[in-house]
């Protein structure tokens, strides 16, 4: 299988990266290094090199960690959604997803790290860990989410793996480690789907969980705008909603450079942006019950920071991030879900959900019970702008040398797709319908 | 073992800041500099809180000590993961520098936004001196402080009583901003101990305390007697 590999363009990228991949990876590289340089120079001079102070003294780094956190809801737990439902379209966009899940997951995770006065002190954490804060539950949920979620991307690429191995593509120990002396034999294959199955399945609440706890580093405390039953919920769906915007982006982006046009086709994206327009309507549905409480209950110090947002200060924010995430996309997905539309809507809508995370976190401290004592705005400095674009450049750059060493589509469920899916959804298809006695066992046509 | 806590007599406080003052001295509280200041990132563990009542020229100023509740409840405790910011066994929210992480979670769930972050090294080792107070650590960059009730006076008072074999009695140790205080607005002392004119003062009727609502039970009372 050389010339006549119909998935030749699959391998290509492992086998024969072309210069401007190694153009992305040295600008990528470069971007990162200037995230590296920021965090340095705070670590030299403290957290006095950011904006923050009193008394909003979290601003963009927890923004960040919200932010990237929910991205990585669009991988494992979208992909395993879709095993699960047997969703036939599901074949050339889950590895897309998982990849993001991970790499994004190491990012927002060090967020906290660059957010910590002391992150010399990091290992306080596990040497005097305190179970009642939700820091901790974080901690441990974001942790069993990336163990998860790399177990998820890593056993069904194993049959890949193996095909890179017997192509001879080096590094070959590499892939002889990690094929796991995968042969494709029935036993395995049925060991195989038996494993992903149970993945798909265990993944679903440790995702849940993940943005759930964050939700509550902010729902636990008292203060106003934070204090709500809403925050768990609210934060999933967010956190979904970002999540399939990333990865509409990601395939735009690797159906171009890589040309995988035959892979991801426009029913992909068309399906995808209906997934995206119904999280935005949910994502306004939460957004719209939890303000209006808030404003009906009218308790004063809650309506104090309501006022931050709608009129006051923040309110540029918090307008755009209505028009970012609800207006535009609502507007573009219900007419048109063409390649271009579903990739500006998916724009908007990372805008807007990082503006979402920044309305929730900041005008809350801007505005606490006792203005008195202390009231005052948040301005970023350069150097988190700077910490934040490296840490996109972190992303990208950890998911492009991802691509360099694996199979971006899944190149064995495709094959599966082609053998067997066929006659898999026939026969499902047949024993739905009244006119055919039920079969059960796939495969079978009659 | 005692509860210890404060009553402020708002009707007696002049605004004066003489506490504010001593605090500062007594705990090697940093000068963080104009530009810092500016920037809101100055460091009081006593902060004066001012509310005018009335229309000009009928206007009558109200003053209003602020600092650490030492809530019986405190919601910075909760939520610290390492256990650097702790109940000790007499009630006092202390804050363990050299465990602190500099998170910042404590400072976003205090209600009274009175504890402060060290946003920079405001203070240079060694820069004090023998200004410095030696009974109080100097605080390193990336940690939060906040009130102590002086807590090492009363280690220190607690020490003098064992030396001279006797119990430690209402009075004998107070903190450095009751102790300055000239217009005597500030009692101290243990709210457990009936006897005690902090605890007697408490318990008046025109005692209050800030954001009582929120179920914090805070030990620092406030007494508005006029009005």
């Amino acid at each position: 299988m050389s010339a006549a590999d119909p998935d030749a363009a699959l391998f290509a990228p492992i086998e024969n990266p072309r210069p401007g991949f190694y153009a992305i990876v040295g600008l990528l590289m470069a971007g990162t290094a200037f995230g590296v340089y920021c965090w340095s120079r705070q670590l030299r001079m403290g957290l006095g090199e950011t904006g923050l102070a009193m008394p909003v003294s979290w601003g963009f780094y927890v923004t960040n960690f919200v932010f990237f956190i929910g991205i990585s809801h669009a991988g494992t737990l979208i992909s395993a959604i879709l095993r699960i439902s047997q969703a036939e379209w599901r074949r050339p966009i889950t590895r897309l997803a998982e990849f993001i899940t991970v790499a994004v997951l190491a990012v927002g995770g060090l967020q906290i790290i660059v957010d910590m006065g002391r992150p010399d002190r990091l290992l306080n954490v596990i040497w005097y860990g305190r179970y009642q804060s939700p820091l901790l539950w974080d901690a441990t949920s974001i942790t069993a989410y990336l163990t998860a979620s790399s177990i998820y991307l890593y056993v069904p690429m194993i049959p890949d793996i193996a095909m890179l191995r017997d192509r001879g593509t080096s590094p070959k120990f590499f892939y002889e480690v990690l094929a796991m002396g995968w042969r494709g034999t029935a036993r395995q294959k049925r060991i195989l789907s038996r494993a992903i199955s149970i993945l798909a399945v265990m993944v679903i609440p440790i995702a849940v969980s993940v943005h759930t706890v964050v939700a509550f580093v902010f729902s636990m405390t008292l203060q106003p705008g934070w204090h709500s039953t809403v925050f768990g919920p609210y934060f999933v769906v967010g956190a979904i909603f970002s999540g399939i915007a990333a990865l509409l982006l990601a395939m735009i982006a690797f159906r171009w450079a890589y040309g995988l046009h035959a892979y991801l086709k426009e029913v992909h994206f068309n399906y995808l942006g209906i997934l995206l327009l119904i999280m935005s309507l949910l994502w306004f549905y939460f957004t719209f019950v939890e303000y209006l409480t808030t404003y009906y209950g009218g308790e004063p110090d809650e309506l104090a920071v309501f006022f931050q947002k709608w009129t006051g200060p923040y309110a540029v924010y918090f307008w755009a991030m209505g028009v970012c995430n609800f207006l535009i996309p609502v507007l573009i997905l219900s007419f048109r879900r063409s390649i271009p539309a579903v990739g500006i809507a998916s724009v908007f809508v990372l805008i807007g959900m990082w503006l979402e995370r920044f309305v929730i976190i900041v005008p809350t401290l801007s505005r606490p019970r006792l203005p008195e004592l202390a009231t005052g705005h948040y301005l970023p400095s350069w150097l988190e702008w700077g910490e934040l674009f490296g840490s996109f450049c972190m992303f990208a750059l950890i998911y492009v040398l991802f691509t360099r060493l694996f199979p971006i589509v899944s190149i064995w469920e495709i094959r599966e797709g082609r053998e067997e899916g066929l006659h898999d959804v026939e026969s499902r298809l047949k024993s739905y319908l009244p006119d055919y006695a039920e079969s059960g066992a796939t495969g079978d046509r009659s | 073992m005692a509860r210890y806590g404060m009553v402020i007599d708002l009707g007696r406080c002049t605004g004066c800041q003489a506490c504010s003052v001593a605090c500062k001295t007594e705990n090697n509280i940093p000068i963080v500099g104009p530009e810092e200041s500016a920037k809101g990132r100055d460091i009081n563990w006593i902060e004066l809180a001012t509310e005018t009542e009335g229309e000009y020229p009928e206007t009558r100023e109200k003053f209003i000590p602020m600092f650490c509740m030492h809530c019986d409840d405190p919601p910075c405790v909760k939520v610290c993961p390492v256990h650097a910011t702790y109940m000790g066994p007499e009630g006092i929210v202390g804050q363990n520098y050299d465990r602190c992480i500099g998170c910042r979670f404590c400072v976003a769930a205090c209600p009274y936004t009175v504890k402060s972050f060290n946003w920079r090294e405001y203070t240079e080792p060694g820069e004090m001196g023998r200004h410095a107070n030696p009974d109080v650590s100097i605080r390193p960059v990336g940690v939060v402080e906040k009130c102590t009730f002086c807590v090492h006076r009363e280690q220190g008072a607690r020490e003098t009583a064992a030396l001279e074999g006797r119990e430690m009695a209402d009075g004998d140790y107070v903190p450095a901003c009751v102790e300055s205080c000239p217009a005597e607005a500030m009692i101290f002392g243990d709210l457990d101990d009936k006897g005690s004119k902090v605890a007697k003062a408490a318990d008046s009727p025109h005692a209050f305390r800030m954001l009582e609502e929120l179920g914090t039970e805070p030990k620092v009372h406030y007494l508005m007697e006029r009005d």
